[in-house]
């Protein structure tokens, strides 16, 4: 016992500080595989029941209302062409390098519940996707999460409302930035790093600012819904609710964001999600918020 | 107990309860959500100490750790502990009346889960409180009727 108690520990150490023990757990992920799949599998059957006996007027209905958005989409790519064209040639002017189209995966989120107090879950895309550690996932409305670990079939990945996790983001408005600190709600996020004269509002959208290197820039992150300026304390108290629908998705696209941006910034090697950026970023935004004044 | 006895129906108590470890429960009861595995190697050190050691209940928390993302080792050393416990006391235990069982397992299970939760504080941001220490209480309600249809279930099983 005292012999396993010590040997434990040992481990511990290991996986947590020194990160030596990958292979292992590569091992026995495997093994966990089958058991993943088995527990994921009613929730699969009971939506694929769903689908297949829900009435011929309903999915004539979803149908016609997809069809309607497409066209919608559609014109709207339309005017994004000429409007990417143009970027290209005004990057072309400014000498500065054009943005590669992100290239992105579709990933399931097995219903497999992990610690009920951290935002994490696992998806059904791994090593063998060319999945890797801290690659931006997103859905229909915005930013998620990201991938804290992977393995041979599946990955982890943390959403952005646990509170070890940091996004930064900047205002879409006026470009201010800051970061956005999860708190372990799902429909909330905090900025506790903008002074009380921030230019920020309700109803300001937050996007990704690309900074940091781990999520592609311009993506929707959350949308502020209370700002509280509070004359002693030096940080407003600002709280956003995520635009992605960070609980209810089974679905979630992954983004592979540039490489070559990734290697250039060694702040993108996230291996503790949330405890990097916080410490680089309060002084971009103290800087930021310097040059408004 | 002696001899030779079927492996099979503890291979399967083991998967169910690993299932059950992650199986999707609603966010309201998720915190609620009773320490299957540590229920079951609770259960099983308790019927049959010469063959279920430590050992396995270290191995099996380490599949544990995997299947559930904690750091390595963490419901291994967990699950060590209370099999540890478990075989101790095992003679006492078996003869309790299940009240005084219920108690005794509640107890094991409580160190069970402050270990855990320390070991959590330790490598990870804390969430949640007091309300980390609900399994607790589950396992107070929890215990009786599953001893009791498991003892029914697997006395026959066993004997061939």
């Amino acid at each position: 016992m005292f012999l396993l108690g010590i040997v434990s520990i040992l481990l511990m150490f290991l996986d947590h500080r020194e990160n030596h023990l990958e292979s292992v757990r590569h091992g026995l992920s495997v093994v966990v595989y089958p058991i993943r799949l088995a527990v994921d599998a009613p929730s699969r059957a009971l939506s694929w029941g769903a689908e297949s006996l829900s009435s011929r007027s309903r999915l004539l209905e979803e149908n016609r209302r997809l069809r309607e958005e497409r066209l919608q989409f559609l014109a709207r790519l339309q005017r994004m062409e000429a409007l990417q064209a143009e970027n290209g040639r005004l990057r072309a002017l400014l000498d500065s390098a054009p943005r590669l189209a992100d290239r992105v995966l579709v990933a399931n989120i097995l219903s497999v519940d992990l610690d009920p107090f951290q935002h994490r879950f696992v998806i059904d895309k791994g090593g063998s996707d060319d999945v890797y550690v801290g690659q931006a996932m997103l859905d229909a409305g915005g930013i998620v999460g990201q991938v804290t670990r992977v393995e041979p079939f599946t990955s982890e990945a943390i959403l952005i409302s646990d509170p070890g996790h940091a996004t930064p983001v900047e205002v879409n408005r006026n470009g201010l930035r800051s970061i956005a600190v999860g708190v372990g709600d799902s429909s909330r996020v905090n900025l506790p790093f903008l002074p009380n004269n921030a230019d920020i509002e309700v109803g300001d959208l937050l996007v990704s600012s690309g900074l940091g290197g781990a999520f592609p820039s311009g993506y929707p992150v959350a949308r502020v819904v209370e700002v509280e300026r509070i004359p002693g304390e030096p940080f407003a108290n600002i709280t956003a609710q995520p635009t992605g629908a960070l609980n209810r998705e089974r679905e979630v696209l992954l983004v592979w964001n540039q490489p070559a941006v990734q290697q250039s910034d060694p702040a993108g090697e996230l291996t503790e999600p949330g405890a990097e950026p916080p410490a680089a970023e309060p002084q971009v935004t103290g800087s930021a918020d310097g040059g408004s004044q | 107990m002696r001899g030779h006895t079927k492996i099979w129906p503890v291979l399967l108590a083991l998967l169910v309860a690993l299932s059950l470890e992650v199986a999707p429960l609603p966010a309201s009861v998720d915190i609620l959500r009773p320490p299957w595995m540590a229920l079951t190697l609770i259960f099983w050190s308790m019927r049959q100490p010469g063959r279920f050691g430590v050992g396995v209940a270290w191995t099996m928390g380490l599949v544990l750790d995997v299947l559930t993302g904690s750091v390595l080792g963490q419901h291994a050393l967990m699950l060590a502990l209370s099999t540890y416990l478990t075989i101790t006391f095992y003679q006492r235990l078996r003869v309790f009346p299940i009240w005084q069982q219920t108690l005794a397992v509640t107890g094991i299970i409580s160190l069970y889960t402050l270990i855990g939760f320390w070991i959590d504080g330790m490598t990870s941001d804390l969430d949640g409180g007091v309300l980390r220490l609900m399994p607790i209480v589950s396992v107070l309600i929890v215990w009786p009727p599953l001893y009791w249809i498991s003892d029914r279930l697997i006395t026959p099983l066993m004997r061939d």
